[in-house]
C-alpha cells in the first residue's frame, strides 16, 4: 500500500512510550512503533531485545508501565486485555503455531468459530467453507480434511495464517516465521504474506533473516537491548548495515576459505548410498578443513549425517576413517570412533533442555569421568566442565542451572563442549546456527573455525549458503540425494551457489 | 553453617530441609495430643513397618524417574516371596536350614529381575508405554500367583526366619537395617554410577540421551530390572513378616509408593528424584498414620489424611515457588 493510501486510513498500530520492567530488569525502554494499514513492517532485533515482549503488549499478554500510549486503528486503548486485542483485529503466529496436531486442516483454521458460551450443535459444513474461504483469501489450496500433524511445516504456517484471518484479524504479528522452512517455501510465505498486504491486511515480520526482512519489509523497526535505534526505510538497507543496527557492532564479512589440498584426508565415503535417503556419495575431508555441505531440506543432508554417525546403515559404500573401513551398529560406535555430531534440532536432540548444564556438557564423556570402583568423579566433571566453559567462553551463571536457561548461542556452544569433550577427530554441524542470534553466531563460527586450525575436520551442513559460503573451505551441493555440485568459494560466488541451490 | 547447608541442599536436594520441617511438626503435632507417641514402643513399631513400604517405594522410584512406571511391584515382590516359600517348603518346610533360605533367596531375587527384565526388555525394545506394559505384566503375575497357591496362603517356614521380620541388632529392627541398606544402595545407583546419570537424562528426554550417545534401551532394561530385584527384597521380607506368602499381600500398597515419591520431590513427568527426600516422606507417612492410629482414628481415616498431605505439600511448593520467583525478581 502506498503512503497516500495509508494517510487516508488511521495506522494499523501506534505505539507510543512503552516501558515494561520485570522485577527490576527493563525489558523495555521507551520504545515505540507504528504500523500503517495494509503495510508489511518488519520488527528486527537480535534474541533479548525486546521483541516478544513488545507483541506481549500489544496483544495484552502483558501491561506496559504508566505513560504508554496506545492505537489501534484509530482508537485508542489506554488497557489491552488479550480479548479486546483480538476483537481489534490483531493476530499472532508464535513459531510453535499453536495449532491441533490430532485435528483437521479446516478444524483448525475454522475451531474459533465452534467456540461459544453455550454449547450447541456444530456445522461442518459451515466449519469447512470458512476455513475454505480463508484459505482462498490467501490464493493457496490446501486438503481441509488432512490431518494437521501429516502436514510440513510450511504449510502448518499458512493453516495458522488462515485461522488468523477468519476471527477476522487486521493487523498479524509473525515470530519467526521462516526459521525452519527452505527457501522455496519461504519464497510461497512471502507471496502470501504480499496477497494479505494487497488486501490491507497490515502485517508485522519478526526474523533473523535479514534478507527475506529487506525484500518483503517496506520499513524495520530496530530494537536493541530493549531499546529503539530506530525506524528504516528498507530501500537502499543492505544486509551488513542491518546488523549494524541490531548488534552495534560491525562484522567484518570476507570469505574464510584456505587451500586445505596438502592436508591429511581424514574422512573419505566412497559411493554410499541408502535407498529413499540419499545415493553415491562420495566426499573427502582433511584434517582441519571446514567442508560446507549445502541445499534444502529434504536433500538428504542430514539423512547422510544420521548414517555417518552411526545413527542409521547405509545399503552401500563404504566410510573410511583415518584410512581404516568403519562399520558401526550405533552412533556409540560413531563416539567411540572419533565422529561426533551436532543435531540440527538443539531443543528437542541437542542438548536435555532441564537438565544442569553440568549434566549436559558431561553427557558424552561418562565413562572418562567415571573413577575406580565404577562411580562418577565429581571432580573428574567439574574439571571437564569448567575447562570447557572457559575454553568456549559460554556465558553461564552457575554450572548446575537447567540449560534452558541459556540463550540460544550458549546453548549452542554447551552442545559443542559436550561433543569436544570426547575429543572427536571429525566433527559434524547440522545447520549449527538455527535459533541462534546474529551476533552469536559470528561467535559460533568463530570456534569453528579456531577448532579447523587445530586440525579438526569438520562437515557444516546448512541450508542458508552464504553461511557454508562465508566459512567453509569447499562446499558441496546437495540435491535429491545426490552431490550434485563443488565449489570454491574463493572462485565461485555467493549468488551463483544461491542460484544453483534455490532453483 | 550456611555453606554446610548448601553442601547438604546439593548433595540430597532441595526437597529435604522443607520434609524436615513437615517430619518435626507432624512430630509436634502428635506428640502434644496423643501421651504414647513421643514412646519408643511407637517408634519400634513405625521401624517396622516402614521397611515394606519403603523397599516397594524404591522399587517404584528408579522407573519414575526415567519417566516411566511399574505397576507391577507388588505381584513381583508376592512371586519373589512365593518362590523363597516353594524352595524352603521342598527342603522341610519348618525344619528347613539356611541353605535352602540361601538358594531360596538366590531365586526369588532371580524371579523378580527376570519380571523386570522382561518388563523393560518390552518398553525399550517395542517401544510400549510403562504403564501398560507393567499393567500387563501385574495382571500377567497375579493370575499364575492365584494360579499356583489357588488363591490361598503358604506358610510353613522355619521358626529362624523371624529374626528377619521382627528381630533387632543392637536395638535396631533387622527390617530397617534391610531398608537403610537398601536406601543407601539406590542412592549411590542414581547419584553416583553412569546407569543413574542415565536414569535421570533417559527420563527427561529419551531422545537427546540416545543422540548423545547413551544406551537408553539398556538403561530402560536395567531400570525395571533393578525395579524387580527390590520388589523381590520386599517379598521376602513380607514373608518373614507374616510367616505366610499369599499373592495379594501388600496390594494396598501399589498407589502409596507413587504417593512417597512425588512427595519426596520425585518429579512426575521423569528426570529428577532423589532417595532422601523420598525416605524422609515415607518417614512422615509412616509416622502420620500411627499417630492418627494412637488418636484412636479409622485406619480409613490415615489414608485419606495421607491425600490430603500430598495435595498440602503440591500448595505449598507452588506457593515457594511462586515466592523464590519473586524474590529473583526483586
Amino acid at each position: 500500500m502506498t503512503a497516500e493510501a495509508r494517510s487516508e486510513t488511521p495506522d494499523a498500530l501506534r505505539l507510543t512510550h512503552v516501558t515494561k520492567i520485570f522485577g527490576g530488569v527493563t525489558a523495555l525502554d521507551d520504545v515505540a512503533l507504528s504500523v500503517g494499514a495494509g503495510e508489511v513492517h518488519c520488527l528486527a532485533g537480535e534474541n533479548g531485545s525486546g521483541k516478544s515482549t513488545l507483541i506481549k503488549i500489544v496483544t495484552g499478554v502483558y501491561q506496559p508501565e504508566s505513560g504508554a500510549g496506545m492505537q489501534i486503528f484509530g482508537q485508542d486503548y489506554p488497557q489491552i486485555t488479550p480479548t479486546q486485542a483480538r476483537m481489534a483485529g490483531i493476530a499472532v503466529i508464535w513459531q510453535d503455531l499453536a495449532l491441533f496436531a490430532e485435528m483437521t486442516v479446516a478444524e483448525n483454521i475454522a475451531f474459533e468459530t465452534l467456540l461459544g458460551n453455550r454449547p450447541r450443535p456444530m456445522s461442518y459444513a459451515r466449519l469447512r467453507a470458512d476455513a475454505q474461504a480463508a484459505l482462498a483469501q490467501l490464493d493457496v489450496g490446501l486438503d481441509l480434511d488432512a490431518r494437521l500433524g501429516s502436514l510440513p511445516i510450511a504449510q502448518r504456517q499458512i493453516v495458522a495464517i488462515a485461522r488468523a484471518l477468519v476471527s477476522d484479524a487486521r493487523l498479524i504479528f509473525m515470530d519467526e516465521p521462516t526459521a525452519s522452512l527452505t527457501q522455496s517455501e519461504t519464497d510461497a510465505l512471502l507471496a502470501v504474506v504480499r496477497t494479505l498486504s494487497a488486501r490491507g491486511v497490515a502485517v508485522v515480520f519478526v526474523s533473523h533473516r535479514l534478507a527475506e526482512v529487506l525484500e518483503i519489509a517496506s520499513r524495520v523497526t530496530v530494537l536493541r537491548d530493549g531499546r529503539l535505534v530506530g525506524v528504516y526505510p528498507t530501500e537502499g538497507m543492505t544486509q551488513s548495515r542491518l546488523t549494524e543496527l541490531m548488534t552495534g557492532a560491525s562484522f567484518a564479512q570476507g570469505v574464510m576459505a584456505r587451500d586445505t589440498a596438502s592436508q591429511p584426508e581424514v574422512l573419505r565415503i566412497d559411493g554410499l548410498g541408502r535407498a529413499g535417503d540419499y545415493a553415491d556419495i562420495s566426499l573427502t575431508l582433511r584434517a582441519g578443513e571446514v567442508l560446507g555441505l549445502t541445499g534444502l531440506i529434504g536433500a538428504g543432508r542430514t539423512e547422510l549425517c544420521h548414517t555417518l554417525f552411526g545413527m542409521t546403515r547405509a545399503d552401500r559404500g563404504t566410510i573410511t576413517l583415518n584410512g581404516r573401513e568403519l562399520r558401526m551398529k550405533s552412533n556409540r560406535d560413531a563416539v567411540a570412533e572419533g565422529i561426533a555430531y551436532v543435531s540440527e534440532d538443539r531443543l528437542a536432540l541437542g542438548l536435555i533442555q532441564p537438565q544442569s548444564i553440568a549434566d549436559n556438557a558431561v553427557l558424552a564423556v561418562l565413562r572418562k569421568i567415571t573413577g575406580r570402583a565404577g562411580l562418577l568423579s565429581q571432580q573428574g566433571k567439574d574439571d571437564t566442565v569448567s575447562h570447557w566453559i572457559t575454553e568456549l567462553a559460554v556465558k553461564i551463571g552457575k554450572p548446575s542451572d537447567a540449560v534452558s536457561t541459556l540463550s540460544g548461542g550458549n546453548q549452542q556452544r554447551v552442545v559443542l563442549a559436550k561433543w569436544l569433550a570426547t575429543e572427536p577427530k571429525v566433527l559434524i554441524l547440522d545447520c549449527p546456527t538455527v535459533g541462534v542470534d546474529v551476533g552469536a553466531r559470528a561467535g559460533i563460527f568463530r570456534i569453528v573455525r579456531t577448532l579447523a586450525e587445530k586440525g579438526l575436520a569438520i562437515l557444516l551442513v546448512s541450508d542458508e549458503v552464504p553461511e557454508v559460503y562465508m566459512n567453509a573451505d569447499r562446499v558441496l551441493h546437495m540435491a535429491g540425494g545426490h552431490i550434485v555440485a563443488e565449489w570454491d568459494p574463493r572462485q565461485t560466488g555467493l549468488s551463483d551457489m544461491e542460484a544453483a541451490v534455490y532453483a | 553453617m550456611t555453606a554446610l547447608y548448601r553442601r547438604a541442599v546439593a548433595a540430597f536436594g532441595p526437597e529435604v530441609p522443607g520434609l524436615l520441617g513437615f517430619l518435626a511438626l507432624v512430630l509436634l503435632v502428635f506428640g502434644l495430643a496423643a501421651p504414647r507417641f513421643l514412646t519408643g514402643a511407637n517408634f519400634g513399631s513405625v521401624a517396622f513397618q516402614l521397611p515394606e513400604l519403603g523397599l516397594l517405594t524404591l522399587a517404584m522410584l528408579m522407573p519414575i524417574i526415567s519417566g516411566g512406571f511399574n505397576l507391577a511391584i507388588i505381584y513381583t515382590a508376592n512371586m519373589a516371596g512365593l518362590t523363597l516359600a516353594y524352595v524352603l517348603n521342598q527342603y522341610g518346610g519348618v525344619d528347613a536350614g539356611i541353605w535352602p533360605f540361601i538358594l531360596g533367596t538366590v531365586l526369588a531375587l532371580g524371579v523378580g529381575a527376570l519380571s523386570g527384565a522382561v518388563m523393560g526388555a518390552v518398553i525399550a525394545y517395542i517401544g510400549a508405554h510403562p504403564i501398560l506394559v507393567s499393567l500387563a505384566m501385574m495382571i500377567f503375575l497375579r493370575g499364575l500367583g492365584e494360579f499356583l497357591t489357588k488363591g490361598g496362603d503358604i506358610s510353613g517356614f522355619p521358626q529362624w526366619m523371624a529374626v528377619l521380620g521382627h528381630g533387632t541388632v543392637w536395638g535396631i529392627p533387622v527390617p530397617l537395617i534391610l531398608f537403610l541398606a537398601c536406601a543407601v544402595v539406590w542412592h549411590i545407583i542414581l547419584n553416583r554410577t553412569r546407569h543413574g546419570f542415565s536414569v535421570r537424562m533417559v527420563g527427561s528426554n529419551i531422545r537427546a540421551a540416545a543422540y548423545s550417545g547413551i544406551h537408553t534401551k539398556r538403561t530402560l532394561v536395567l531400570i525395571y530390572t533393578l525395579s524387580g530385584v527390590m520388589c523381590a527384597v520386599a517379598g521376602i521380607l513380607m514373608l518373614s513378616r507374616f510367616n505366610s506368602v499369599r499373592v495379594g499381600h501388600g496390594e494396598a500398597l501399589l498407589l502409596v509408593t507413587v504417593l512417597a515419591c512425588f512427595l519426596g520431590g520425585v518429579d512426575p513427568f521423569g528426570g529428577f528424584g532423589r532417595v532422601l527426600p523420598v525416605v524422609i516422606a515415607l518417614i512422615v507417612l509412616q509416622i502420620l498414620s500411627s499417630g492418627l492410629n494412637l488418636l484412636g482414628a479409622n485406619q480409613h481415616l490415615s489414608t485419606a489424611v495421607w491425600g490430603l498431605f500430598l495435595v498440602g505439600v503440591m500448595i505449598l511448593r507452588w506457593g515457594a515457588g511462586r515466592l523464590s520467583e519473586r524474590k529473583k525478581r526483586s
